[in-house]
């Protein structure tokens, strides 16, 4: 690619992406009146897209093959049973990174 | 006082997305060298884009040499989960005031799920805060990709397996919807309905027509959900299930 070509691809990824961000404003921001089954859905779609999130994250497990996705059910664990326990993010998160880093570089290498 | 509070919390919030941002930037950064292209490119992507899987599609597509059509096509299709992002903030980001195109242009994943957590609290402006969550976010994935792009494969440690605070990221914030909210319908679905559809339809495809199902099976149980939100809290009926529990006693 030349550099004109590289700069408008990259002009059109960055605008094509807004645009999936921009779509729900377009359509039901401003002034008007939102739908109220919107501000429904508003209301109720974090924790299940935040529970998509995770199985996004987790989709190239593959678990007939080792390490079937242990390492990840480990640290999961922890970070889970961790936050109930103090609540505290950075912890939580913290501590599950570096399990789930020493797991699979070591003990499931 | 006000502002510095409302820094603080904004920073505290962001910092979890720090570690997973600079190491999964740098990740694009590196990539993006390898296909020839420097930190000043990974900083014009990384400041435009903003998106993880976007851009690391987006490396691809520049090294392949995409069409513009394809770029387009391709890009709206592993960003599309974004078009229901919006649908939670379209009334509260009227409270960040000019910063309204920014919030939308900079609702990623992390920023999302993370401004979700946000609520209102003493001396903390919450449309200042919402901007400098979003500002941090994408001040350390600026960071990430430069970095990446300039250090290369040179970093001294072995950081396999960094991404995966990420997916702790969103574990915490689960935890914290399931606590906060009275119905775990919303929270089940989602859980489910992705994980049916990944295994149908595999890693590649399946957010979409995940995300589209769950929408759908939430409005089909509206009434059942919004029931159960507007029964007075757990907490209330304590002392009643309590008392309950001594009758039963012989």
């Amino acid at each position: 690619m030349t550099m004109l070509q590289s700069i408008v691809t990259i002009a059109v990824a960055a605008v094509c992406t807004f645009c999936t961000r921009l779509f729900p404003f377009a359509l039901f921001g401003g002034k008007r009146q939102v739908p109220r089954v919107v501000l429904f859905l508003g209301n109720v779609l974090p924790p299940a897209i935040i529970a998509t999130l995770i199985i996004y994250c987790l989709k190239s497990v593959n678990l007939l093959n080792f390490p079937s996705g242990i390492p990840e059910l480990i640290s999961i664990a922890l970070v889970a049973a961790l936050h109930l326990w103090k609540r505290n993010t950075l912890l939580s998160v913290g501590a599950g990174t570096i399990c789930y880093m020493v797991l699979i570089q070591t003990v499931f290498a | 006082m006000k502002g510095s509070k409302t820094f603080r919390y904004a920073f505290s919030k962001s910092l979890p997305v720090m570690f997973g941002y600079l190491f999964l930037g740098s990740a694009f950064g590196v990539m993006l060298q390898q296909a020839g292209y420097n930190f000043i490119w990974a900083f014009f992507i990384s400041l435009t884009v903003f998106a993880g899987s976007g851009q690391f599609l987006l490396v691809s597509l520049l090294s392949g040499g995409a069409t513009l059509p394809m770029t387009a096509a391709m890009t709206l299709l592993i960003n599309s989960r974004h078009i229901f992002y919006g649908l939670s903030f379209l009334e509260r980001f009227k409270k960040t005031g000019r910063k309204y195109p920014y919030m939308i242009f900079s609702l990623t994943d992390e920023t999302y799920s993370v401004l979700c957590s946000v609520k209102p609290e003493k001396d903390v402006d919450e449309g200042k805060a919402m901007f400098l969550i979003a500002l941090f976010d994408h001040l350390y994935w600026i960071a990430g990709g430069v970095l990446g792009a300039l250090l290369g494969q040179f970093l001294p440690i072995d950081f396999t397996g960094i991404d995966f605070s990420m997916t702790a990221l969103f574990v915490v914030l689960f935890i914290e919807q399931w606590l906060d909210f009275k119905s775990h319908l919303p929270a089940l679905t989602g859980l489910f309905v992705s994980l049916v559809f990944l295994l149908l339809l595999g890693p590649d495809n399946f957010i979409l027509p995940s995300l589209l199902v769950t929408v759908t099976v939430l409005m089909a149980c509206k009434n059942l959900v919004q029931k159960k939100m507007e029964e007075p809290s757990p907490a209330a009926e304590g002392p009643e299930s309590q008392e309950s529990k001594e009758e039963d006693v012989p």
